[in-house]
Order: structure tokens, then sequence, then C-alpha cells
């Protein structure tokens, strides 16, 4: 037996014309948080379901923690933790109520993962008597979490934990699976957010049902195949229209304060690049131009990993 | 983006003193802002900062405690009906019928807004064409599409000001910042947009933002005077200092 927490080989999973799996395979170890990142439709939930076992693959097979996906699926449920997508705890129920009702339905009590769950469940403790209903959605986030870490699970998959979230409460979240990674616990993650994985050890992007590409997330940008620059200057739509109609224009994209320009021309030089795109505006009448190569992050090689039919606008 | 020079002076919303409570909890406090003709606006806050209540009320479905608010000229108080149909709205929830076609929903919507059936034969044309949609059942397009069209369909009255409540949540890159130029384009034809969102590199996209913490607005101005102001290097930043003060 190898290291690794999950494996998953050649899975592939139709919902009625969905492919919403087409043959994914992929390994992650003990220990590591790894983030599976994608727009809505990716597959990344159903992956969840799968490697939880509430549903099963059409084909290929997985393993959790060495156990089979489909033959061991009482053994993997006891020692796995999952926070679904959807807010999926009782409503009328309290706070604490809730986490005792998971905690009892693994046999074990709340006293027992005290010490697992303190570090986020401290924060909602105060309204232990509320009914999980009545609860923001910041604190029901952190009760789902202490519910799905009541019983101690060996490994935690999170669907989607920060999604609709305010930026502070995503970085809160992050800083409380940093704290438990370090317990030792293996991790799984799912998010829309790109900005938000650099503090996973890899990440696998995916897009319609399959993984376009995985490595650790400081270096999904070094694949990048192009020449990328990034552009400052006033009037931005109308510098983003003038670049796209430029010679060497492969795409031209909004990018934070500015545009992120790519040549079309593999293997030219990126600091000519910018000079040649600086002087393009110039010539189209812009004034104040900033431009200067950049390294490509996540999402700038996610959008040129994604399938071409995508790409039409 | 700039407003071109055509577009008239007064601003597309003022608000003034807007305020609102629910019993004893005050969700808005006294909030007061322009936001002018043409721009893209914004409207950032935490969960629970007040920013739904004040969209709310800034788009006629919930009466202010006090305060008041001009919106495309009007007055949110006795012309809240004109208001209505002076303004689009677009929420993070898909609000199109999944079970009708494209042209359906178009339709249905144009006939909702008070629109004649060739206005209506004439927009769709175009909308299905700058889309490159065709006409199929809403449920089937993919989500990208579903809040392009959704946009769309909210601008087929040709309001004054667009409401965009997260609307780009879960969508993929490139399609959220079609999206964006979407919104460009929009402005571009003097159609202000109003905005929130949960990505800050969208904030950095925006002629001017607001951010609100506790039903207050904490901080406003164009993203660039915001980060020399507070020197921050980016919004994420700045959010972060505003939202959760040491």
């Amino acid at each position: 037996m190898t290291d690794a927490a999950v494996v998953v080989t050649d899975v592939s999973r139709k919902f009625e014309a969905t492919q919403a799996l087409d043959n994914v395979s992929f390994e992650t170890r003990h220990g590591e948080l790894f983030g599976l990142v994608g727009p809505d439709g990716a597959g990344k939930s159903t992956l969840f379901r799968i490697l939880t076992t509430l549903i099963v693959p059409d084909s290929g097979t997985a393993t959790v923690l060495g156990l089979d996906v489909v033959k061991d699926l009482w053994a993997i449920r006891s020692r796995v933790g999952y926070m679904p997508g959807r807010f999926s705890l009782y409503g009328d129920l309290t706070v604490r109520e809730n986490l005792e009702f998971f905690a009892s339905v693994f046999g074990t009590t709340v006293q027992e993962g005290y010490d697992l769950i303190a570090p986020v469940y401290r924060q909602i403790e105060m309204f232990n008597d509320r009914r999980a209903d009545a609860l923001s959605g910041g604190m029901k986030q952190k009760l789902a979490l202490s519910c799905a870490l009541v019983h101690r699970p060996d490994i935690l998959f999170l669907d989607e934990p920060t999604t609709g979230v305010d930026a502070v409460s995503r970085r809160e979240f992050w800083d409380q699976l940093d704290i438990l990674r370090k317990s030792g616990l293996t991790i799984i993650v799912s998010t829309p957010y790109m900005d938000e994985v650099m503090r996973c050890d890899r990440i696998a992007l995916m897009q319609s049902g399959r993984i376009l590409q995985i490595d650790a997330p400081g270096e999904i940008g070094s694949h990048y195949p192009l020449p990328l620059v990034e552009v400052i200057g006033p009037d931005r739509y109308r510098m983003l229209l003038a670049l796209r109609r430029s010679p060497y224009a492969h795409s031209v994209y909004p990018f934070g304060i500015g545009l992120h320009f790519t040549d079309n021309r593999s293997g030219h030089d990126p600091s000519r690049s910018a000079n040649e795109v600086k002087s393009y505006l110039e010539g189209e009448g812009f004034t104040g131009v900033q431009a200067r190569p950049i390294a490509a992050g996540i999402e700038d090689r996610f959008m040129d990993l994604m399938p071409q039919v995508q790409r039409v606008s | 983006m700039t407003a071109p020079a055509t577009i008239s002076p007064e601003p597309a919303i003022v608000a003034h003193e807007l305020t609102r409570q629910f019993g004893k909890f005050t969700a808005v406090d006294h909030i007061s802002f322009d936001v002018k003709a043409g721009e893209v606006f914004g409207f950032l806050g935490a969960n629970g900062a007040g920013k739904t209540t004040a969209i709310k009320m800034l788009t006629g479905l919930l009466a202010p405690t006090s305060g008041d608010a001009r919106i495309a000229g009007l007055d949110l108080k006795t012309e809240t009906e004109q208001i209505r149909r002076r303004i689009g709205y677009m929420s993070q929830r898909f609000s199109l019928y999944e079970d009708l076609t494209v042209l359906e929903n178009i339709e249905l919507y144009g006939g909702i807004y008070g629109l004649t059936d060739r206005q209506i034969a004439d927009r769709a044309k175009v909308m299905l064409e700058t889309l490159g949609l065709t006409d199929e059942l809403v449920g089937k397009l993919p989500l990208g599409w579903k809040q392009k069209l959704a946009f769309s369909v909210a601008l087929l009255h040709e309001p004054a000001v667009v409401f965009l409540d997260e609307p780009t949540g879960g969508v993929d890159p490139i399609t959220r910042r079609q999206f964006w130029e979407m919104i460009y384009a929009t402005a571009e034809k003097g159609t202000t947009v109003f905005v929130t969102t949960h990505y800050m590199d969208e904030a950095e996209y925006c002629d001017r933002i607001s951010i609100m913490v506790d039903g207050r607005i904490a901080t406003i101005g164009t993203p660039l005077e915001l980060k020399q102001q507070w020197n921050v290097p980016t919004i994420d930043e700045l959010f972060v200092r505003l939202v959760r003060p040491k």
C-alpha cells in the first residue's frame, strides 16, 4: 500500500445526458490539503459524492484510505467527514443538538471530539441554544464543519465551503483548515474561487467533468505556454478592445486593476512583447500605458486550458 | 467606464440618510451616496453588512424606515412604480424560467415590461445574435450562459439603472470576464450598473466602489483612490482591514 489517501482511477459518471465526470484519475497523499478548483458543473460535487459512498461511478474505481468506495462503503462512512455544498444540518435543532446528533450517529460524544473541533466550535459555542436556522451564513458554516469533524474522521471532504461567503470569512475559513491540517488530517476541499487555493499543497483544475491539470498551486502558472503581459492604463475597456485587434493577440482579458495580454508567438521574449504592446497602444492614441511581462497565475492557466468550445463569446 | 458626454449630469442614484430597521436591529444605518449616470458602481460588504437590505430599498421592494433616495431622477417614496419601470434587476439566484425556452423567457419579460410585440421581436433577435444563443430550453444552458442571458433580459426594457446582485458566483473565469465585458458595454451605452460581488478582483473592475460595514458605508471612491487613501496594495486588503479591524 502506498501513502495515498485517495486513489481515483478512470472514474466516469453520467446523469441523464450530462457527463458529470469523464474519465477522472488522481491520487492524494495522507496529510495533504488537496484542492479541487473549478466552476459550477465541473464535477466537483459528483466526485465528492462518489468518494463519500453516496453514489457509485458508472465506470472506473476509487479507494479512500485503501477502501473501495463500492464494496467497503460502511467501513469508509465511519472514517470520513463530509461537509456538503448545501447547508444540510437540522434547522429546527439547536447548535448543541446538531453537534450531539452527529456525534451519536457515529457512536461518540461531543466531549470525545472536543479538542479537534474546538478551534472552530468555540466561535459558535455561545450560540449553543440557538436553532441552526437562525444562524448567520458564517456561523452555519462553522457549525457544519464542527459536525463533520466531531467523530474524528481520518479524512475530511469539504464541498465548496466558501461559496457565497465574503472575502474575510473565506480567509478565516482557510486559517481554520491550516490548523486542521497541522493536526495531520487529510483534507480535500473544492472551490470556485481560484485566488484562495494558494494554501493547498496541490490542486486539480476541473472543468466539464475533466481534470485539466494537477500541481502545487505555485507551479500551475509555470505550465503557461505563451508570453504574458500585464497592461495597466486609463480607459481599460477601450484598451481591451484595441488590444484584441492587435496582430499578436492570443487573448486579452481584464485582470485585477489591468489587463492580461497573451502573445500568440510561443517563445517570443516577454519583455519585447511588453514593449511592443506599449508601442501599439500609444500608436492607437492611448497615453499613460504601463506594460510589463508577468508570470501566469492559476486563473491564467485555467482559462488557457479550458476547452475551445467554451471560449466562443 | 467614463460616461459619454451626452449623458445627463443628474446622478443615477442619490441616497440620502437611507435607513432601515428591523425591530431594534438597524440593518442599514443612514447611508448617503451618489452614483453617476453610466458609472459601474461596486457595492461591497461582508455577509450581513446590510447590502441586500440596501438594494431592496433602492429597487423599491422594501420601504425605508427613514431617509430618502432618487433613482433615475425619480423619488423612491412617491414614484416607486415609475422607478420599477426604469430599473433592471438580476440576482445571484437565476431569475429566468428554466422550463421555458430562451425566446419564451424574452417574450414573457418583454410583456411584463410593457414592450410592444415588435420591440420584443427586434430585441430578441439582437440578443440571440449577440449572445450566440439558439432558442433552446433555458434549463439546458450552462450556468454562465444563463447568467449572461439573465443580464440581457434585465436590460430588455433599456433601464436607466441595472442592479446585479452577485451575478458571477460559481461562473468559470472566462465567462466571468465575458460578463464583465457585457457590463462595460452596457455602461458605455449610458446605463448605470450597480453590482455586488465576492470576487475582490472584480472590485478593481469598477469605476467606483463602496464598502459597507455594519449597516454603514465605511469608505467610497475609485479603487485607486481608496488604495492610496488607506495605503493598501489591493481592495482585498482594504476589505479585510475595514471588515475585521484589529
